[in-house]
Formats: C-alpha cells, sequence, structure tokens
C-alpha cells in the first residue's frame, strides 16, 4: 500500500500542472456546493424566522372560521375579550409572549397618490412587537394611548414621500361594512428589511384600532411566541378551546415547507450538475494519464501486478485528487460561506405571497450539511475514477507493452 | 530438467478481414540453466515466441507447458501469478517505472511476491551489487544511462529467483560497450546462479554469447545449434 500511494503521488507529481488544475476543478465545485447549500439554507431558515417573527409567531389563537384570504371585522368572525385570553395563554409555562393583532384592510391616500394596506392594530407595549420598534429608522413608536399616531414601513413612506410628522389619510372598511377615515399623523417610519411586509403593514395601537374600525373589543388572532418552537404542538394541545382554533407556526408556514423541499429538489440537480463536471475533469486527467503510461502499465503487468492493484493505482491517484481538491474546496469555500453568513447579500424584494423574505440573504451551512458534501464530492470523484482505471486494469500486458 | 516447452504452437493475429501468421506450429523445449538465443530477421516471430514463453499472450493453437504443467489455458489471473514468481523480462526498451528509483524499481516484482521488509532490502542490495550499481541505488531512471537501466532491468527480473528470464532484444539499444556489459552481466549471472536465459536477438555479437541458438523464420523454427 504504501508503494502504490509513493507510485501515485509521484505519478501525480509528473505532470504537476494538470494534477493541481483537476484538483482545482474539484476545489471549485467543492467550494460550489458549500456556497449553494449555504445559500439556500440560509434563504429558507431567513424566510421562515421572518415570517414566524413578524406574521405568524409560533402559534396563534384564531377564530373558529378564521380565513387568512379574507379580513372580516364582523364580531363574530373575532376573538371577544382579547386579553382574558391571553390572561390563560400567559398561564401556560412555555409562553415566552401572547399579544392581541387586529388586521383590517385600508388605502392610504396623500394628495394623488394612494396605496392598498393592511392596518394592524398592536399592544406597543408587548415585547412580540419589539422588531417593529427595532427598525424604527426616524420619528417615535407608537404609545398604547396615541389616537392619531400611526406607524408606517420604509417603502411606503417612499411612496408617499413621507416623513415623521406627517399627515395622511387613511381609510379603513369597518366592522359594520361602513367604510371611515381619518388624517393620521406619520409617528415613526420603520423597516424590517422586508420589503413585501414593510411596503403594506400600517401599525396603531389596538385601541384605536379597535374604536376605528368598530370592532369593540375584539381581536382578529393572539400572537404567541415560546421558548421553544418544538413546543408548540405541546402548547397548542394544552391550549385546546372549543370555540376558538389554535394554528401552529408549522401549519401556518407550509408554504415555506414545501417551498424547502422543492429547493432541495432543485439543488441537487444543481449538485449534480457541478459534480457531473467536476467528474468530466477527473476522469478526462486520468485517461490521458492512463494512455500515457500504457508501457508502464504493461511492465507492470508483465512482472506480476494483477488488474485489481492497477485499477487501485489509478483509483489511488483520483483518491489523491479528490483530497486535494476537496481540502482546497473547503479552505475555499468555508471562506466564501463564512463571508456570506457574516455580512450576507442585498436580494433586495423577492418576497412572494405567504413566504416573507429579507432584503438581505445570509448563508447558513450546517457541519452536517459540510461533511455530507464532502463525502458527496469525494464519492463522485472516486466514482470517476473507475473508468480510467478499469481502462488501465483491462489492459492485455501484450499489447500495452507495445504502447 | 525442461523449464518451458512450445509444443505445436501457432499464433494468429486477425486485423480486420487480414490474419497475420506470426507463428506455424513452432515445437522448442527449454532446459534448467540453458542460455539460448531465438534469432532471425524481423517478423521471424522471436518476439511472438518469447510472449508465448512468457505467458504474456497464448497461443492459438498449441501448448505451452512451465515447469511441466500445461499453462496454455490459464486464465489472465493465473498467468499474472505464474509470471510474478517463475518468470523475469528484460525488454528492449528500458522497460523501468520511471517515478522509482533504481532501488524501488529492482523491489517491485518482490514487494509483488509479498518479500518481507528485511528479505526485501537484502536481496535488493545484493542484485545492486550484482549488476555493479549499488551506488546509483537511489537515482531515478532519467538519471541513469541507457546500460545502467538495462542493468537494473536485469537485476529486477533476477530479484525473484525466476525459473528463467526472458530478454527482447536486451541490447537492441546500447552502445556495444554497454550492450557488453549487459550481456557480460547476464552470462556471469546464468554461470553463478544457473537460472536459465532464454533472449531474442539478431545482433550478431549476442549471438555469440549463445550456448544453444534457435532459428526462425517466417514463424517456423528452421534451425537450432
Amino acid at each position: 500500500m504504501t508503494q502504490l500511494f509513493k507510485m501515485a503521488f509521484r505519478d501525480l507529481g509528473r505532470n504537476k500542472r494538470r494534477s493541481l488544475l483537476s484538483a482545482l476543478a474539484v476545489s471549485v465545485g467543492m467550494a460550489l456546493l458549500l456556497l449553494m447549500a449555504a445559500i439556500v439554507d440560509g434563504e429558507m431558515r431567513g424566510a421562515l424566522e421572518n415570517t414566524i417573527r413578524l406574521e405568524s409567531g409560533h402559534l396563534q389563537i384564531r377564530p373558529l372560521d378564521y380565513n387568512e384570504n379574507k379580513t372580516s371585522l364582523k364580531w363574530e368572525d373575532l376573538i371577544a375579550a382579547p386579553r382574558e385570553v391571553i390572561a390563560q395563554v400567559k398561564t401556560i409555562p412555555q409562553v415566552t409572549e401572547a399579544t392581541p393583532r387586529l388586521f383590517a384592510s385600508g388605502i392610504v391616500t396623500r394628495g394623488e397618490n394612494s396605496s392598498g394596506v393592511q392596518i394592524i392594530g398592536i399592544d406597543p407595549a408587548s415585547p412580540a412587537n419589539q422588531i417593529f420598534r427595532d427598525g424604527l429608522l426616524e420619528g417615535d413608536f407608537i404609545s398604547a394611548e396615541d389616537r392619531e399616531g400611526i406607524l408606517i414601513g420604509k417603502p411606503l413612506a417612499r411612496k408617499f414621500n413621507l416623513k415623521a410628522g406627517d399627515q395622511v389619510n387613511l381609510l379603513v372598511n369597518k366592522s359594520e361594512g361602513d367604510v371611515d377615515e381619518q388624517l393620521f399623523t406619520v409617528r415613526g417610519i420603520y423597516t424590517t428589511n422586508t420589503v413585501g411586509y414593510d411596503e403594506r403593514s400600517v401599525f396603531m395601537p389596538l385601541d384605536k384600532a379597535q374604536a376605528f374600525t368598530g370592532a369593540g373589543d375584539h381581536a382578529t388572532i393572539i400572537f404567541i411566541t415560546l421558548q421553544d418552537r418544538e413546543q408548540a404542538d405541546t402548547v397548542a394541545a394544552a391550549l385546546n378551546s372549543s370555540t376558538l382554533q389554535v394554528v401552529t407556526w408549522v401549519k401556518m408556514n407550509e408554504l415555506i415547507m414545501q417551498f424547502e423541499d422543492f429547493a432541495g429538489a432543485y439543488m441537487v440537480v444543481l449538485y449534480i450538475i457541478v459534480l457531473g463536471i467536476t467528474a468530466t475533469v477527473v476522469t478526462n486527467t486520468l485517461v490521458m494519464a492512463v494512455f500515457e503510461r500504457t508501457r508502464e502499465i504493461g511492465i507492470l503487468s508483465a512482472i506480476g501486478m494483477k488488474a485489481p492493484r492497477i485499477m487501485a493505482q489509478f483509483l489511488l491517484e483520483g483518491a489523491l485528487i479528490a483530497t486535494l481538491g476537496i481540502v482546497g474546496g473547503l479552505i475555499f469555500g468555508g471562506a466564501l460561506v463564512w463571508y456570506f453568513t457574516v455580512y450576507g447579500f442585498f436580494i433586495g424584494d423577492m418576497g412572494m405571497t405567504g413566504i416573507l423574505m429579507g432584503d438581505q440573504i445570509y448563508a447558513h451551512l450546517t457541519v452536517g450539511d459540510t461533511i455530507n458534501l464532502a463525502i458527496a464530492a469525494y464519492l463522485i470523484t472516486l466514482v470517476a475514477s473507475l473508468y480510467p482505471a478499469r481502462i488501465a486494469a483491462r489492459m492485455e500486458p501484450v499489447e500495452a507493452l507495445h504502447g | 530438467m525442461e523449464v518451458t516447452k512450445i509444443i505445436n504452437a501457432t499464433r494468429v493475429f486477425k486485423i480486420g478481414q487480414m490474419e497475420t501468421h506470426a507463428l506455424r506450429g513452432v515445437n522448442l523445449t527449454i532446459n534448467s540453466g540453458e542460455f539460448t538465443a531465438l534469432v532471425g530477421p524481423s517478423g521471424s516471430g522471436k518476439t511472438t515466441l518469447l510472449q508465448l514463453i512468457g505467458l504474456l499472450d497464448q497461443p492459438t493453437t498449441g501448448s505451452v507447458f512451465i515447469n511441466g504443467r500445461d499453462v496454455t489455458k490459464f486464465n489472465r489471473n493465473q498467468r499474472a501469478d505464474l509470471r510474478r514468481g517463475t518468470i523475469g523480462f528484460i525488454f528492449q526498451f528500458f522497460a523501468l517505472i520511471p517515478t522509482l528509483t533504481a532501488y524501488e524499481n529492482i523491489e517491485m516484482p518482490l514487494l509483488l511476491n509479498g518479500m518481507g521488509a528485511v528479505e526485501r532490502k537484502t536481496r535488493v542490495n545484493e542484485m545492486l551489487a550484482a549488476v555493479g550499481l549499488t551506488d546509483r541505488a537511489h537515482h531515478r531512471p532519467d538519471q541513469l544511462s541507457g546500460g545502467q537501466q538495462q542493468r537494473v532491468a536485469v537485476a529486477r527480473a533476477l530479484s525473484i529467483n525466476p525459473t528463467f528470464v526472458l530478454a527482447d532484444e536486451p541490447t537492441a539499444n546500447l552502445d556495444t560497450e554497454n550492450g557488453r556489459q549487459v550481456m557480460d552481466i547476464m552470462k556471469k549471472l546464468n554461470k553463478e546462479t544457473g537460472v536459465t536465459f532464454v533472449f531474442a536477438t539478431h545482433d550478431p555479437r549476442v549471438i555469440g554469447y549463445a550456448e544453444r541458438v534457435v532459428t526462425l523464420e517466417d514463424g517456423m523454427i528452421v534451425g537450432q545449434a
């Protein structure tokens, strides 16, 4: 084995440039695999976390007939006395926060411009809404007592050329089916770095939203966060009610899960393409080596080296190229992944209906994925070495000796 | 004692529709300790006959015996096993592995035979001394002259204590002096170790070393002396 290893190592050294280029192909392939896996994982992870933080929470309590595609403000479609429900929810130890939200559809108008928005009545003091407070770009956050202030997102502010302190007209569909409008002051402008969400979400205190829409002491949903999202099923079971439904983040984010599965399948195709190109380079290198060394194969065969050992010789050369390439790929790809994990990259508004993607993707790579991809690249390179190794092993000594 | 015997061997090569009769019913027996030359013009079948004796090729018809055993129908692996422990080869071109040193080239067949490290080292050093290349042990082929390379090939062929050594035009690519040196070493080792040598040549100076000369023409043995 030592001799085989020594020969394989020296044989690769005969044409250093070619061997290094082959290893480089494996390195680039490996780095690409890592980067692609990290970006897709980061994208999916970011979208899920974003959606949980902004929209779904870990659990939601909803009215039994809740329809997320229709914003109904009829009292029978809302949760009555939400603060009482929340008081009960908060008795469960795994619950870190429960807060009411009231949704209403409205239209912002200013001068000639208008835009459809979702008005969200929130409890400004709730830690679940800290994300909007943290994202405040200018002005102040709304307070529970505020009756004229609203919070608008950066894209909407840009569209209407608004700044904190400016006034806009807000028209709302009311509980009774009629509409009402009122002049509001832009108390603050926020960003969650999720363009699709920020351009349509206008916040006001829950009490004001209830009064403005005629919803009385009602909320559309109770937004709940837990210590650990894996506790969702357990807590949902504990909150079981005959008059309200409890929905977990898994159920609410089915589209993201499906999209993740689709992305996973799509990535496998991309992996195969990248590894296929890498494998072709390695095969080509070793086939050239076999034909250049035909006479040597004949000599080794003549002195009694059997086909499996000749095959092992070329497989070992493939393994050495794979090792060098994969180590290089891990270093190069690791550096790229690190950069995009720390700094991310801007994608702008890539959100889709039901999926809230941030405008920045941060790469995320697990040790498991890294190991799996390294093993896959290693095995593919070995498989790529099989064809030239078989050519070498099947050469008849008498023909090989003639070169 | 006969080490190899060829009975009525033919070898036909087919290239497309064309058949070339390289050997046409050859009968030959080589006895232990012989120093035999196969002579004849190019295309007479010398190399083909050596390849049959060396189990690098198989006859189209006829039989090949090694040490009294019929090996005609041996498969590829059986032939490789037999070659590894029984037959030494010296080729016309300096058939060394370019990435290995002289020492490692001689060591290779011993490794394939599974010889232990200590025994191997002793044997390689003995062979290097026998061909006068102890001081060139760690040189690679491209750092050796043609004559030195062929001497390494002789040492490699003899390292396994073969039953016989087959040499195909061993001096064809050497100048007179180097050719003489290689033949002197082969002859000396034949005398000292008793190993059988069969070599193909058409060089009259080399034929002079042979104790027995087998002449081939058009794939047939036409004379023995």
